[in-house]
């Protein structure tokens, strides 16, 4: 099985770091514009009214922060108990599963989700987390496994804990390794959330669904323009994140 | 040294050994030694033959297979292992210092977990730059990938003195150091030694670098058998063995020039009334450094002490005990 983490993006000059959020910007102001300038039936002004839209885009939001929280404080304890030398047998399995979680279609566990167990918000959640897992615990796993063993070797000799170890060495150093992968399920889950629509649980997917439904090409636009603007803008703040919150000198 | 707080044993070796899980032979076999207080000890031999081995079962890094291991007369094979690291420095070749946190950080690290208050550590931080040579105004903000590697090292002795242990365990410290760099750092940690006076356990490959520092060295052998534990001086002028021998390599009778001081083999050298202007050596100079101040400086006769010698007396006193059976 492949361990190999998902790739901190390749760090922007500080100089054009604005260019991502002026795109979203843009592309809400185009829509905005399109949708004031266009002429639209009863249906499609219904589904782009201004509270709809804002409605959607919450419900959007929503889904993808309260999973991507659980996949966190899911992922990374699960992540931090892998990296540890006596966990190494049960490694392999963990991802396996975490591995399969990410190469299922989420479609396929969001229909069987709500027909095993039955719509809603909570079953939305539940399929972002499996789908999201992935990234999360094996950039955990690697962010800690790649911090330099001199380094380890230098704290044990002085006399550090393995529980100060981990709090003052290895998490700092896994710290940007770890960010990368939680920037990965968050573009992921910005993009996969759009099926919850499926269980009934809203979300910008409302709109492309609906669209595609009753053959309204403005709408299905919108919908996925929306959600293209809003993975760039998660886009952007996970990577300011990422430079806020990594530590100086590595 | 003569004086008796040298005299008291630092660190005592019982049948220590170790056998890794799995491996057919012992890394260390049953080793028993006894280094003094404030002693300079080097262990030196071939890669593999288990000197990191028995540098890290010192501080419990590595559990013994079986053995005891006594510090400051405290059977310390079964005490707290993170408690007894914290009261000795560990210096390793890779240096490891934490690439997050500040050159005062890195130093700071163990009077942290010791307890001391900030402005203790503060004080304590600068006090060490400066005794390594890094002037802390400059240097106390760092972070390590702003230093050179022996500035790195530099910081790496410096973390280890920083709560003041009474022992240091040294692993190759200063091998991935470019030479030139390395004989400046090494001279300087002997003047260092000479003020702070702790016992230090040294591993290195390099059987130089262990002549140049060692108060007394150990040369293992392949499988970890120790062939000889003896000053430098004995070393070089009586070998053990064949192993030894062909380790210390060629020109022993030339390397022991830079171990003995011109004051004791002046004693044992006949003076001399020839007449001629003298070069003047203090008496703890090594001869190898006066004899090259003879050479370019045209002198035949040197005076030390108030004793007139010549420059060939002065060779073969230094050298006339060795015995070389082969
Ligand atoms: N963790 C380990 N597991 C198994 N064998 C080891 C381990 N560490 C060292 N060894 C073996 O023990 C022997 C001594 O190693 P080491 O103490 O590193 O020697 P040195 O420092 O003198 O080069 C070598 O044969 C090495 O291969
Ligand atoms: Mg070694």
């Amino acid at each position: 099985m492949s361990m190999v983490a998902v790739n901190q993006a390749e760090e922007p000059k500080a100089g054009s770091r604005w260019i991502l959020p002026l795109i979203v910007v843009l592309l809400v102001a185009a829509v905005a514009g399109y949708i004031a300038g266009a002429e639209l039936d009863s249906i499609e002004s219904r589904a782009l009214e201004a509270s709809n839209i804002v409605e959607k885009t919450w419900q959007h939001v929503r889904l993808v922060l309260v999973s991507t929280a659980v996949v966190i404080a899911l992922g990374v304890p699960l992540g931090i108990v892998l990296s540890r030398r006596w966990a190494r047998f049960v490694r392999p399995p963990v991802l396996l599963v975490a591995n399969a979680g990410q190469a299922v279609p989420s479609v396929g566990i969001l229909v069987l989700l709500a027909i095993a167990v039955g719509v809603g918000f909570r079953m939305a959640v539940v399929a972002l987390v499996a789908y999201a897992l992935l990234p999360i615990l094996r950039n955990t796993i690697v962010g800690l496994q790649q911090v330099d063993p001199a380094v380890i070797d230098a704290a044990r000799g002085m006399g550090m804990s393995p529980a100060r170890l981990l709090w003052k060495v290895e998490l700092p150093l896994a710290v940007p390794v770890m960010l990368a992968g939680i920037r990965v399920a968050l573009i992921l889950n910005v993009g996969v959330a759009t099926l919850a629509t499926f269980t009934n649980a809203g979300g910008l997917g409302d709109l492309i669904e609906g669209g595609i439904a009753t053959n309204r090409m403005p709408v299905l636009a919108v919908g996925c323009a929306l959600t293209i603007a809003l993975a760039l803008l998660v886009d952007w703040l996970a990577g300011t994140a990422e430079r806020a919150l990594s530590p100086k000198g590595i | 040294m003569s004086d008796s707080v040298a005299t008291e044993s630092m660190i005592r070796l019982v049948e220590v050994t170790k056998r890794y899980p799995n491996t057919p032979a012992d890394a260390v076999r049953p080793l028993s030694m006894e280094i003094r207080r404030g002693e300079f000890v080097v262990f030196v031999g071939p890669s593999g033959c288990g000197k990191t081995t028995m540098l890290r079962m010192i501080n419990r890094l590595i559990e013994p297979t079986a053995g005891q291991i006594w510090i400051d007369g405290r059977d310390v094979t079964h005490t707290d292992p993170d408690e007894l690291r914290r009261h000795i420095g560990y210096v390793i070749q890779q240096v490891g210092l934490m690439p997050h946190m500040s050159v005062a950080r890195n130093i700071s690290l163990v009077p942290e977990m010791l307890g001391w208050d900030k402005r203790r550590t503060a004080a304590r931080v600068d006090e060490l730059l400066d005794l390594v040579g890094l002037e802390p105004g400059t240097f106390r903000a760092r972070y390590p990938k702003q230093l050179s590697g022996g500035q790195q090292q530099r910081v790496g002795v410096a973390r280890a003195l920083a709560a003041d242990p009474p022992l240091m365990l040294m692993d190759e410290p200063f091998g991935a150091i470019d030479p030139i760099a390395r004989d400046r750092l090494q001279d300087e940690f002997l003047a260092l030694q000479e003020r702070i006076r702790k016992t230090i356990v040294f591993v290195t490959h390099d059987i130089d670098e262990a002549l140049k520092l060692g108060d007394r060295i150990a040369i293992f052998a392949e499988g970890s058998r120790l062939a000889q534990f003896d000053t430098p001086r004995e070393i070089l002028s009586r070998p053990a063995d064949d192993f030894v021998r062909s380790f210390i390599g060629e020109r022993a009778a030339i390397r022991l020039l830079s171990v003995v001081t011109v004051g004791e083999v002046a004693g044992r050298a006949p003076a001399t009334d020839r007449p001629g202007e003298a070069l003047s050596a203090q008496p703890e100079e090594p001869v190898s450094a006066v004899l090259d101040r003879m050479l370019t400086q045209n002198r035949q006769i040197l005076e030390v002490g108030g004793k007139r010698v010549l420059a060939q007396d002065l060779l073969f006193a230094s050298t006339g005990d060795r015995q070389d059976p082969a």
